[in-house]
């Protein structure tokens, strides 16, 4: 905990007339596919991520995870309710690293992009590389890189845009699973020493409750809260801990449900 | 550097197999050595001229550095230019490719009229013939880039600028030198049209211009060693930019680092 205030500290989110953390209110949202056909992604969605939380929304594939997120980050507005967050940013599925730009230079983006000038960005983003086990990759181009140490600096550039609220999108849905179980490990090291308000799609149950204080799951198409469970175990968690087991079979039981 | 040796040896002996069959053609033929000089002449000839061949390099490599130097320029910022703006698409890509047509002897006498008998009537002509593929491959590498990776700079805030500077214009050059390497293989020929459709004063006028003198003049052979020069300066042209491309753009380099 004590780390958590320091960084906090060092960090601190800016501060935001939009209250804290994330807040959605009976959120509805259609949005029109290739074919101009209205898909109905989101309706009646309620769901609260506050300060500092990690929230997991788990759900098929197709229940509107993406869309949520969206709206979260800003990049559309809700057709039904509100939605009221701290600004927020979105890390993609894919990492979409510039294959122009070393692994340093990819995770400054941000700064960059805020005006700073290349070597100052440079070594903010070192200095982060440092306190996050990636010390030494720093110059690697994105395609020497394995495909965890690409979320990794994904996620680093993420952390660097500044913004209080983080929005994964299935972060780790492209890795292996021993990758994976390596990445859960990293993700809940790194928002301990720098932490934000999370919001984590993923349609991995297991996932969801190693890393999430709170799992919103929610139903195929359109998209509704069927359920939502609070993980109130300590950290770091393991899959094969008996209480994430036992969470997980209540989420699987709630999910089925659900798909029905 | 046995590698190195063994990558050229097959043009090497590709070229050395024609010279043979040409050398054949014309010892046995009836062909006269005005009309078709054996290959042997040529080398003679080009050792009796060096200077002259040499001087006359130097001013058609100008015409072709500079030249091709500004096709690139102009042909890159249209393309940007073509890129941001519909309206500049619609009006202004037309008329380049237009411009492909335009026969160049015909514009060649006024723009002596506009800029005299100096390098300035030349550089235009080449420019003209040389700017084209550079815009085609600048627009299409510039579209090239994943649609979602351009979505991933504006949640970190990109401006439309700095979408340009970060996400699109780093695509956009692997694209444009393989337009450059057009553009310089063309740019070879540009020179010699240049050079045979404006005037030019002075003592040298370039190895186009003396092909043709030459030619005129009855002095064959001579004509023939200043194409060689032309040949292979073109070829010398084309693997110092594979050399730049590298350099420029490594990241588009194939893994074994192969030259084209």
């Amino acid at each position: 905990m004590q780390t958590q205030e320091k960084s906090r500290e060092r960090q601190a989110p800016r501060a935001s007339g939009a209250g804290e953390g994330v807040r959605l209110e009976d959120v509805s949202h259609a949005y029109r596919d290739r074919r101009g056909t209205k898909v109905q992604a989101l309706a009646g969605v309620s769901l609260r991520a506050p300060r500092g939380s990690v929230l997991a929304v788990v759900g098929p594939s197709g229940c509107g995870k993406t869309t949520l997120l969206e709206l979260i980050c800003k990049l559309q507005e809700p057709d039904v309710g509100a939605v009221v967050s701290e600004p927020a940013v979105l890390m993609p599925q894919r990492d979409l690293l510039l294959p122009w730009l070393s692994a340093v230079d990819n995770a400054a983006l941000a700064l960059r992009i805020g005006g700073d000038a290349r070597g100052r960005a440079r070594t903010r983003g070192a200095a982060l590389f440092a306190e996050l086990g990636l010390a030494g990759f720093e110059q690697a181009r994105p395609h020497e890189l394995s495909g965890g140490m690409r979320q990794r600096v994904a996620f680093v550039r993420t952390l660097l845009s500044g913004k209080p609220v983080l929005c994964l999108d299935e972060p780790f849905g492209a890795l292996d699973a021993i990758t994976r179980q390596e990445m859960q490990e990293w993700l809940t090291g790194a928002l301990v020493r720098e932490p934000r308000t999370v919001v984590l799609v993923t349609h991995d149950v297991e996932e969801a409750i190693v890393l999430a204080d709170r799992v919103a799951v929610v139903s195929p198409r359109p998209g509704r809260v069927v359920a939502e469970l609070t993980v109130d175990l300590p950290r770091p968690r393991t899959r094969t801990n008996p209480s994430v087991v036992a969470l997980r079979e209540q989420a699987l039981h709630t999910l089925q449900l659900g798909a029905r | 550097m046995i590698r190195r040796i063994l990558h050229f040896l097959p043009a090497v002996l590709l070229a050395l197999a024609l010279l043979g069959a040409w050398e054949l053609y014309v010892d046995l033929g009836t062909v006269s050595s005005i009309v078709l000089p054996a290959p042997h002449e040529v080398a003679a000839e080009a050792w009796n001229n060096a200077g002259l061949l040499g001087a006359n390099l130097e001013l058609t490599a100008q015409e072709v550095g500079l030249g091709v130097l500004l096709a690139l320029i102009l042909g890159f910022v249209l393309g940007v230019l073509i890129h941001l703006s519909p309206l500049l698409r619609r009006a202004v890509y037309p008329l380049a490719v237009g411009s492909q047509a335009v026969p160049v002897a015909l514009i060649g006498v006024l723009h002596v009229f506009w800029w005299g008998f100096g390098v300035l009537p030349k550089l235009f002509v080449i420019v003209l013939i040389c700017f084209f593929p550079v815009v085609v491959t600048t627009v299409d590498g510039l579209s090239s880039v994943d649609p979602d990776q351009l979505k991933l700079l504006r949640t970190l805030g990109a401006s439309r600028w700095q979408a340009l500077r970060f996400g699109e214009l780093p695509a956009a050059v692997p694209a444009a030198l393989s337009g450059a390497r057009i553009a310089l293989a063309v740019g070879v020929i540009g020179a010699y049209i240049a050079e045979t459709s404006t005037a030019t004063s002075g003592p040298y006028a370039g190895l186009g211009h003396q092909i043709n003198a030459d030619i005129n003049a009855l002095q064959t052979p001579r004509a023939y060693a200043a194409a060689v020069v032309l040949f292979v300066f073109a070829i010398a042209c084309f693997y110092t930019l594979a050399m730049a491309e590298r350099v420029l753009a490594p990241w588009a380099q194939k893994p074994r680092g192969e030259v084209h």
